[in-house]
């Protein structure tokens, strides 16, 4: 069988449950192989790539290839599409993963397609564009496929795999340098599950008010098990960090449940959520455009109606 | 300094977005052609760069004729001229087309400072940055909610998952922006009379040298095989709140399993 490479998508050395989705659906394609790229790789890693049914692990961990932008990452996964011949690399859709694809693209004079909630065996990906207007079939008629895969697509299922590790070495091109990574800032925001891989998601947004009345939304999300995200009202504010943000020019989320929570609905928020198989509204005004998308909305006012609900859920616990 | 700033025309959000049935691609024209809005901010960056560091901003399109009024808007915004890429040839490219067809017209008209919008609102890939710093051997110094140009050096902030890193590089360099990075100016009057006057330099294909065979729907690496309207979202139960709101969503999460 085939080969498909799964870029592993890591922080501080954990790997993100995207990947382990990645890797489930790689196994209905071929045979996944993981790509380790950057520093942290260790077998806590190489255990939990096992577990979800990488046969092989390619483990490129030299610092080098997190001092740069993206071009690194493209570099090693050209030169493994040169050596592996695969018949598919599946990337995650995050903004970073999108840059690998169109570079790795470019690379190898393939197609690219961002954004797939899904592949079947033939490796058409389905995508849904226009705000989930519209669903489309597409496929990579040049080359390797290179397919962008939103997280929370496909639901991560363990099946042992050999996860053979195979050391590679890239010797990085001076274009791959060009672009350095002089300091790294890290802004985190408690131990929530992460925004795009969370399976509910409760966001804030202008009508929360503040940042200290941003706790009226941890609170909900953490009765829930839940990501806090914001809109940009929100983030511009300072109220909660840029990287909450949902929307057209944040993260996209697909959870089973989101919660928004004074947010209008505009139309470039709604581009980062509207394909969340439950949504709920909470906003005072009844003409608000989020209602329109909402499976359930109550017209009130959050710093009631939210509070209410977190203590209604402790509750029934 | 010699910044060209590509924008793309798009269809307006606000009405409904449709393909074609023909060859399945964006109908553009369905719906009204608007800017794609992250390209303001894109331009705004343009002009700052302009005001603090001198030089001229040239606006890139690649479009169907109609995209001239995209073009407008931008001149009118402040930048001193355009280029206009159009040719029934390049109907139906895909990304990495595109960006082949892009980075054809920037090595011909040459720059110190390419900046993009870091998304569209139609295909939404967000990729043309990263394939136009690799086609052009450029710097990648993509998704900034900052930029700063001091000699030859571009120091960035770029927007990660975590907050951010702070980035640097040496010019010649592609920039992508995010909307966080600054507030657009609206055209003046004056600007929008003086836009009527600015050069739009338009291109064909050949005159990019871009090879024929290498655009458009029949070469394109990717391909739409299929696509259908999704069934719209059936309409919910909307409650006024009553004193008991909250008790209410609470018992329709848990009719849904999820508390
Ligand atoms: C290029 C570009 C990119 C953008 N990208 C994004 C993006 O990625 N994500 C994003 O979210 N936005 C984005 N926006 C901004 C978007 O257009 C909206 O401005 C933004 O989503 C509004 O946020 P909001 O809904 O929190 O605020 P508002 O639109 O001000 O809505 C606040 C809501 O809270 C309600 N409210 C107020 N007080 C209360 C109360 N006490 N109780 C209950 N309800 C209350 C109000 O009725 C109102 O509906 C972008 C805009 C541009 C131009
Ligand atoms: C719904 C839909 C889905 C698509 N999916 C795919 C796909 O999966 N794979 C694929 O290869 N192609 C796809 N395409 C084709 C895609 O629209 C074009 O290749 C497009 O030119 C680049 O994609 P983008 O606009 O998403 O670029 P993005 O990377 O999102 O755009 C970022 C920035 O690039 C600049 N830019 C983009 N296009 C132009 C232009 N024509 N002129 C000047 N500047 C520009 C702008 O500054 C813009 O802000 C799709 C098209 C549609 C309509």
């Amino acid at each position: 069988m085939a080969e498909i490479l799964v870029l592993v998508d890591h922080v501080d050395g954990e790997v993100k449950k995207v990947t382990l989705e990645l890797l489930t659906l790689a196994r209905s394609l071929g045979e996944p192989s993981a790509v380790w790229a950057g520093p942290g790789y260790a077998a806590d890693a190489k255990a939990k790539l096992a577990e979800y049914g990488a046969e092989k692990v390619y483990v490129a961990d030299d610092a080098d290839i997190a001092d740069h932008v993206v071009a690194p990452k493209a570099e090693l996964l050209a030169q493994l599409v040169g050596s592996a011949s695969p018949a598919a690399v599946l990337i995650a859709a995050s903004q970073e993963g999108k840059e690998i694809a169109g570079r790795l693209a470019v690379k190898t004079e393939s197609g690219v397609i961002t954004d797939a909630v899904g592949v079947d065996s033939d490796l058409t990906a389905e995508l849904s564009i226009f705000g989930g207007g519209v669903n489309v079939k597409s496929r990579v008629k040049t080359g390797t496929p290179i397919i962008a895969i939103r997280p929370n697509s496909t639901a991560p299922e363990a099946s042992q795999g050999a996860a053979a590790e195979e050391r590679v070495t890239v010797s990085l091109s001076d274009s791959a340098k060009a672009a350095r990574v002089v300091e790294r800032v890290k802004q985190e925001k408690g131990a929530r599950p992460e925004l795009t891989e969370a399976a509910i998601v409760v966001s804030g947004g202008r009508g929360v008010g503040s940042a200290d009345k941003f706790s009226v939304i941890e609170e909900l999300a953490d009765s829930l098990g839940a990501a806090v995200g914001a809109s940009r009202a929100a983030t511009d504010a300072g109220w909660y960090p840029h990287q909450f943000q949902v929307g057209q020019t944040g993260k996209t989320v697909s959870p089973q449940l989101y919660i928004a929570v004074g947010i209008s609905g505009a139309i470039q928020h709604r581009a980062g959520m509207q394909t969340a198989k439950t949504i709920v509204a909470i906003n005072k005004d009844s003409e608000a455009p989020i209602f329109e998308l909402a499976d359930y909305g109550v017209v009130g006012d959050l710093h009631t109606v939210t509070p209410q609900l977190t203590e209604e859920i402790k509750k029934r616990k | 300094m010699n910044i060209v700033v590509c924008v793309k025309q798009v269809p307006d959000t606000a009405t409904e977005r449709k393909l074609r049935p023909d060859d399945k691609t964006i109908d553009r024209e369905a719906a009204e052609g608007v800017i794609n809005e992250i390209c303001e901010y894109a331009v705004e960056e343009a002009l700052r760069l302009k005001e603090a560091h001198g030089g001229e901003v040239t606006v890139l399109t690649m479009g169907p004729s109609k995209a001239t009024d995209t073009i407008r808007k931008a001149l009118a915004m402040g930048a001193d001229k355009a280029v206009h890429l159009v040719d029934d040839a390049l109907h139906g490219s895909d990304g990495l087309q595109t960006s082949y067809a892009l980075a054809q017209v920037l090595k011909k008209i040459g720059f110190d400072v390419v900046i993009l919008g870091s998304e569209s609102t139609d295909a939404r890939m967000g990729t043309l940055a990263a394939m136009l710093a690799e086609r052009l051997d450029a710097p990648q110094l993509s998704l900034a909610n900052k930029v700063e140009i001091d000699g030859s050096t571009i120091r960035i902030q770029r927007l990660t998952d975590y907050g951010f890193d702070r980035v640097e590089a040496s010019l010649p360099a592609v920039v992508s922006v995010v909307e966080k990075i600054n507030e657009p100016r609206y055209p003046s009057f004056k600007g929008i009379m003086a836009a009527k006057k600015k050069p739009v330099e338009t291109l064909s294909v050949a005159d990019a040298e871009i090879d024929a065979a290498k655009v458009g729907l029949a070469s394109a690496a990717t391909e739409v095989v299929d696509f259908a309207v999704a069934p719209p979202r059936a309409a919910g139960t909307i409650v006024k709140d009553e004193g008991d709101g909250g008790v209410k969503v609470a018992e329709f999460l848990a009719s849904k399993k999820f508390v």
